[in-house]
């Protein structure tokens, strides 16, 4: 049988590619937001989540995705704030795709603001999927240690913003969030870097209001 | 370890192309990974031979072409080439390094079996 070769040359990823550059123009087209945050499991995503809700409640119309591999706790969390959201449970899989996504678009508000979309708890895999979000946040919360941006590069190149998280337990742990700001902007020296606790509250008012910046940046067209 | 999702979307592609050459049988597949794609080489071989029983590529060869991790200096122009991260231009220090290679996830080509040996 006579043999060819065929020359393909696409990306692996293209079909989620495209799925998010449809997501994407959606979204901006009707003014959202949409903001991917990315961590290790247990950095304080839903609680960080939580504390914006409360103190944006009346102000800033939000929405939230959950992605976990199971159960639908953390939605359950966010709608006790009064806040839309939807679970998507990925049974299994380590990261959201697109797809999974923009089946959840059509029952977003239209006069929502800002759509947050919490990626699965992992620093590794996540990082290599666009769900056609403007804002990609990754957190590090002081438990995990300092030395965590190299070890795991994508995350931190790949982001635009960076949290530092669970600030109220830097006195009782040995991590420099100096250290870890630097590592960071080492790997991207254009990651704009925020403090939080969730706890106390400390440095949320300031995330907020660069949230808020980065939804006016959006020119919403028909 | 998001590697089978990879392959699973580059079956989706294999199906496609087998289709439109009219192919009987896919006995190459050659992919550029790059070295800071996220996946790994060895992962997604293993995912291949996985996914591979019962398809038109079920005796396919899957060879892998590496690529490095090439970055340049926005500050002196230096071009280093890598199998790992770099974090800071060799000669300068500058962190300041714009990647040139080394993301890529792509399947380049595919031998295939046709009735059709026509275009390519």
């Amino acid at each position: 049988m006579p043999k060819k070769d065929i020359l393909v040359l696409q990306d692996l990823l293209l079909s989620n590619a495209q799925a998010a550059a449809a997501i994407r123009a959606e979204l901006e087209g009707r003014g959202i937001l949409a903001v991917n945050i990315m961590s290790s499991p247990g950095a304080g995503k839903t609680s960080l989540l939580e504390r914006i809700a409360e103190r944006t409640a009346g102000s800033l119309k939000i929405a939230v995705i959950e992605g976990d591999i199971e159960t639908e706790r953390d939605t359950e969390r966010i709608r006790a704030k009064g806040v839309p959201a939807w679970q998507i449970t990925t049974g299994g899989a380590c990261h959201l795709e697109a797809k999974m996504v923009g089946k959840v678009l059509p029952s977003v508000p239209p006069e929502t603001e800002i759509l947050f979309i919490e990626n699965v708890g992992n620093l590794v895999c996540p990082a290599g999927y666009d769900l056609g979000e403007r804002l990609r946040i990754v957190l590090l919360s002081a438990p995990e240690g300092d030395d965590k941006p190299k070890k795991y590069p994508k995350a931190f190149t790949t982001a635009q913003t960076l949290v530092l998280t669970k600030a109220d337990l830097f006195p009782h742990l040995p991590f420099d969030p100096a250290k870890a700001k630097a590592e960071a902007l080492e790997l991207n020296p254009k990651l704009d870097v925020f403090i939080t606790s969730a706890v106390t509250g400390e440095g949320l008012d300031e995330l907020i209001a660069h949230l808020r910046r980065k939804r006016e940046e959006i020119q919403p067209h028909a | 370890m998001h590697e089978l999702s990879v392959i699973a979307s580059l079956f989706d592609t294999l199906l496609e192309q087998a289709k439109a050459h009219k192919a009987r049988a896919i006995t190459m597949v050659k992919l550029e990974v790059g070295a800071l794609s996220g996946v790994v080489p060895e992962l997604l071989e293993s995912a291949f031979e996985m996914y591979k029983a019962g398809t038109i590529a079920e005796k396919a060869k899957l060879v892998i072409d590496r690529r490095p991790f090439q970055v340049r200096c926005r500050t002196c122009g230096t071009v280093e080439t890598r199998e790992d991260f770099v974090f800071a231009c060799p000669p300068c220090g500058s962190t300041d390094l714009e990647i040139v290679s080394g993301t890529e996830l792509i399947l380049e080509k595919i031998e295939a079996e046709t009735d059709d040996p026509g275009d390519t």
